[in-house]
């Protein structure tokens, strides 16, 4: 077994926290500036040449990307050779959190409980999943989410007969819905099959893969062409003022299902798509 | 931007505020109607001059304020609300990161904001039939920001000052200075939408 102290966990967590508020994936960086490069329609590329300038604002001045800085969710992947010492592996990741709020100038944006509505100040509790790993390390990966884009997120309970289509048109519902209010251009993230809540759990996590990669399995990695391509037609365009540039790319990650069920979920991210990755 | 020649009296101030970035139509807040008369959906602006900040909760209480008929703390006339709630300021800094929230979820509260004196609302995304109505009746404008470009835009931020509703953290109502904080006109006074048709509700 090896042993890894909370504190260090503590510590990594902190530093994703600021890291991620303020520094996009390469490949993120990359695809928004090729879009600035390659749009055609005039707001939207204005717009594209703001987000890329932020985004280098961010990086030398530490502002945060958004001010929207996230519910912070934690993917945890856990070696089974791995003991946790020195406390709570949860609350080490919460700590993390709260200290990387406060020390990172971030906006707490988290309320404690959903309607009496008041907010917790610290930007806790993280939204945390765990997956168990046949290894002797934890690989975490940090997402702050920001709500513009994961309020237009949605999940539908298809019919098995649906099929291929069934999927597009819920997807394209769902961006057509979304438009201009969760911050175009957009990631999407989709889930196919599993469960009602693994489905969603898919949705996100695909919004975690690099958007310079395609999905391994060939028919999934052609949906996802397919549905970039159809998504883009619609126009909405950066900042939702037009051109081709609604979606950078669709990840989709699948589950095997139930003979009866075809369940569809849309995670919609923004073109802050934020993640971070360590390993311990 | 397409000059209309009815707008004849505009036209000096249109020369005089492209220089620079001819894109841009350069505005100072707080508006007059007659300036916001001449903005049509799709102009590009600059906006400079003072706006307040508010959001989700300030704008609960802002309206049950107007309910049970109490004084506000702010007044309303001639104003514009830039939807929105930075995070905080780092250190030697007037504000942190400050780009626009979601507009939709203010959209029960603004015809009564409009209706009392209320003249422009910037944010990002679509407005509901009735907020568009309103503009419309009150000669209003609803301006969009780019969502997502909080660094960018906070830069263009010279002060923010907290002046109601301190509690409510990055909710509170801040008045803000603007320096050429770059917009785009979504829906003008006509009510004509950049967005077209499509609406939350
Ligand atoms: S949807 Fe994304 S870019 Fe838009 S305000 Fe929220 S976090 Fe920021």
């Amino acid at each position: 077994m090896r042993e890894i102290e909370v504190a260090v966990v503590t510590q990594n967590i902190k530093e994703m926290c600021i890291e991620a508020n303020h520094f996009l994936s390469r490949d993120m960086i990359d695809c928004l500036h090729s879009a600035k490069e390659t749009e055609t329609n005039s707001l939207g590329r204005q717009v594209l040449e703001q987000l890329n300038q932020n985004l280098e604002i961010a990086g030398k001045e530490m502002i945060p990307i958004c001010q929207d800085t996230g519910m912070a969710v934690v993917f945890v992947e856990l070696g089974q050779e791995v003991r946790v010492v020195g406390g709570s592996l949860n609350e080490a990741i919460n700590e993390g959190v709260r200290q990387g709020y406060r020390e990172g100038y971030l906006r707490n944006s988290v309320v404690n409980d959903p309607l009496k509505r008041i907010n917790t100040n610290d930007n806790t509790p993280a939204v945390i999943h765990y997956e168990i790993t046949c290894s002797d390390k934890i690989t975490m990966t940090l997402a702050p989410k920001g709500f513009g884009s994961e309020n237009m997120s949605r999940l539908f309970m298809l019919k098995p007969s649906d099929g291929y289509k069934g999927v597009i048109d819920a997807v394209i519902t769902a961006v057509r819905e979304a438009g201009a209010n969760a911050c175009p251009p957009l990631v999407i993230g989709v889930g196919i099959g599993g469960t009602f809540e693994k489905c969603a759990y898919l949705s996100k996590k695909a919004l975690t893969r690099p958007v310079n990669e395609m999905s391994a399995i060939s028919h999934i990695s052609q949906l996802e062409e397919e549905l970039l391509a159809e998504i883009n037609k619609l126009g909405i365009g950066a900042g939702g003022l037009g051109g081709k540039y609604t979606a950078l790319k669709v990840n989709i990650e699948t589950y095997p299902t139930h003979i009866a069920g075809l369940p569809v979920a849309v995670n919609i991210g923004c073109h802050v798509n934020r993640h971070v990755t360590r390993t311990l | 931007m397409i000059l209309v020649w009815k707008d004849i009296q505009n036209f000096t101030f249109y020369l005089s505020s492209w220089i620079g970035d001819s894109m841009s139509i350069k505005i100072t807040a707080p508006f007059n109607k007659e300036l916001l008369k001449s903005l049509r959906a799709g102009d590009q602006v600059m906006i400079s001059g003072v706006v307040f900040s508010a959001r989700d909760a300030a704008h609960k209480r802002i309206h049950n304020a107007l309910i049970n008929g109490e004084e506000l703390p702010i007044s309303l006339k001639d104003i514009t609300i830039y939807y929105m709630g930075p995070s905080p300021a780092g250190p030697g800094r007037v504000i942190g990161s400050a780009g626009p929230t979601t507009s939709g979820r203010m959209d029960s509260y603004t015809p009564a904001l409009l209706d009392r004196g209320m003249v422009a609302m910037i944010g990002k995304g679509y407005r509901s039939p009735k907020v568009k109505e309103s503009i419309k009746k009150n000669g209003a404008v609803y301006f969009g920001a780019v969502g997502g470009a909080g660094a960018l835009l906070s830069k263009t931020i010279s002060a923010a000052e907290c002046i109601a509703y301190p509690d409510l953290g990055a909710e509170a109502i801040y008045r803000l200075e603007l320096n050429d904080f770059p917009a785009f006109v979504i829906i003008d006074a006509n009510g004509t939408d950049l967005y077209g048709e499509t609406t939350c509700e």
